[in-house]
């Protein structure tokens, strides 16, 4: 449906060249990506003690640990989109004093270590934190070691990748679009809604989908600012960090259960939403 | 691989030995006097992977290490016991181990396996040569008013402790069966230093960790000793041992016999660590 929007312009060219091989500059290169990528998979699928993956599965707290990654990093990825999605468009769209330094800053939660990050929200959100405190004292609430606090520590370092991913298909759009609704009077609230959004949606998809697989991998952030409490804030790699200290193939099984579900999500809804 | 290249006693790897015996009797008689002896005959870079709590002593003794033998290199690698026990097996390049607890180097210990000399009285499965107990954390002014383990069940009372997979939790574990309270912290953080942060932040009213922690700490947190801590399932031994396959088998073995040395144990008590 949206792609119509995209075909449109695709005004009278030369025909198309024919594909052709693709040149050893480009092939070589790529092949060696692909190996160093997937080589290491490759290493955990065979080392992995497969009759264990039965048993692991049925394992209650296993169960725990996997569904609260979903959820959490589902509704990480929603708070992501309704936040992230306006603020590239505020990145990309308008002109405001201190705006390359806002788009930094933005960067931010993707170069410093997750525990650092983790602890920094513990220092502005904690029960001592700087809005923390108040958040205790007038309405009692504590966000550290809470469901909460881990999809906090999820949209923390996962929102960055929407908001990049985002605002790059809107410096990509075609603003002649937006334009010309604006000249047949559509306010700007309309144009975003009628003609930005439809045009950059693949974009928004595809950052959504890196932002889930962020969150679902979330592990430094989560465990310094959620802490690692079955059922409420152990998630799937947490859950993984500690088989690690026991049991090093155990390990190796649950990442391969949080592996094999995330690819299984994200190939469904590729099915589905992109078509491709 | 290694293993098996090196278990026939090669010629020039006895000399090493006897060798070092001879350094490591001199060392054990006096501490001064004896480094011009072995000028020349210990060169090399030694790689020593210990348990992160033995950090600050360690960097000490790598000072005075190569003060006494100027021709080697001491490279300190410091992680959780149980990461460095997979890298050890998995070929990296570790002279000696100093674990944190016994049950992670038998994991060594039954893998890649270590140099034993009985001769000087270092057994198959490593020596040990610190120990460590339980303190409850605070922060400093005790908010809560924590001063033994069963305030920790109290109402109201957050603490932290370590995952039963990682030492401290175990150790805390066998402290809270022999008081016989059941206590249900906030979080099972993945290692000491975590529960320390989460009190020195003050985001729990207490938590477990080492004595040696509570004086790495200095005055952001206050320890409170209790007797539990006593019981022998509590107390953490730490054992090191020279690794087979060790590229400088003399210097490793130089490095054990300073920290079984007088001069070794005054680090160690400085740092709140007791003698076995």
């Amino acid at each position: 449906m949206t792609a119509q929007h995209l075909t449109i312009p695709a005004t009278p060219r030369r025909s198309r060249p024919r594909p052709g091989r693709a040149p050893w500059i480009l092939l070589l290169p790529a092949l060696a990506a692909v190996a160093f990528l997937v080589l290491p998979f490759a290493g955990l699928l065979v080392s992995a003690p497969w009759p264990e993956m039965g048993q692991r599965l049925r394992d209650p707290e296993v169960l725990d640990a996997l569904w609260l990654s979903l959820v959490t990093a589902t509704v990480a990825t929603v708070v992501s989109v309704l936040f992230g999605v306006p603020l590239a468009w505020l990145l990309a769209r308008t002109e405001f004093p201190g705006r390359r330094f806002v788009r930094a800053l933005v960067t931010v939660p993707l170069v410093i270590p997750p525990v650092v990050g983790g602890v920094a929200l513990l220092i502005v959100l904690g029960r001592n934190g700087l809005l923390g405190t108040h958040l205790d004292a007038w309405f009692g609430l504590t966000v550290p070691f809470t469901t909460a606090a881990v999809v906090m520590a999820q949209v923390f370092v996962a929102m960055p990748f929407l908001v990049i991913s985002v605002e790059g298909s809107l410096r990509g759009a075609d603003r002649r679009y937006e334009e010309a609704a604006a000249t047949l009077g559509a306010n700007r609230a309309t144009v975003f809604t009628r003609v930005t959004l439809p045009m950059v949606l693949p974009g928004i998809g595809a950052g959504a989908i890196l932002c889930w697989a962020r969150a679902l991998g979330e592990f430094g952030a989560t465990i310094t600012f959620a802490g690692n409490f079955p059922g409420s804030t152990q998630t799937m790699p947490l859950a993984v960090y500690m088989a690690m200290q026991r049991d090093p193939e155990a390990a190796i099984v649950l990442s391969l259960v949080l592996l094999l579900v995330s690819l299984a999500v994200l190939v469904t809804l590729r099915e589905k939403w992109m078509n491709t | 691989m290694g293993e098996t290249a090196l278990r026939p006693p090669r010629p020039a790897f006895l000399a090493a030995v006897t060798c070092l015996s001879l350094v490591a009797a001199a060392c054990a008689g006096d501490g001064g006097q004896d480094a011009p002896q072995d000028r020349g005959e210990l060169s090399g870079e030694l790689n020593v992977f210990a348990a992160a709590s033995l950090t600050d002593v360690f960097e000490d003794l790598a000072e005075e290490f190569e003060t006494r033998h100027p021709g080697v290199d001491v490279v300190l690698n410091f992680a959780g016991s149980s990461e460095l026990a997979v890298q050890i097996n998995s070929g990296a390049p570790a002279d000696v181990f100093a674990a944190a607890d016994t049950v992670t180097m038998e994991r060594v210990v039954d893998d890649l396996g270590l140099d034993p000399d009985p001769a000087a009285g270092h057994p198959e499965d490593g020596t040990l040569f610190a120990t460590n107990t339980l303190q409850i954390a605070v922060p400093p002014e005790n908010p809560a008013g924590v001063q033994n383990l069963g305030d920790l069940s109290g109402d109201g009372v957050d603490t932290a402790f370590c995952a039963r997979e990682v030492p401290c939790g175990a150790a805390a574990t066998a402290a809270l069966e022999e008081s016989g309270t059941d206590i249900t912290p906030v979080t099972y953080e993945e290692d000491v230093r975590a529960v320390l942060t989460k009190v020195e932040l003050g985001e729990v009213d207490a938590g477990l960790v080492y004595t040696t922690d509570v004086v790495a700490a200095q005055d952001r947190v206050e320890g409170i000793g209790f007797p539990e801590a006593g019981t022998e399932e509590a107390v953490n031994e730490y054992p090191i041992g020279v690794l087979s396959g060790a590229q400088e088998p003399g210097a490793a073995r130089a490095w054990v016999e300073l920290v079984l040395s007088g001069t070794g144990a005054a680090a160690l008590e400085e740092a709140g660590f007791g003698t076995p």
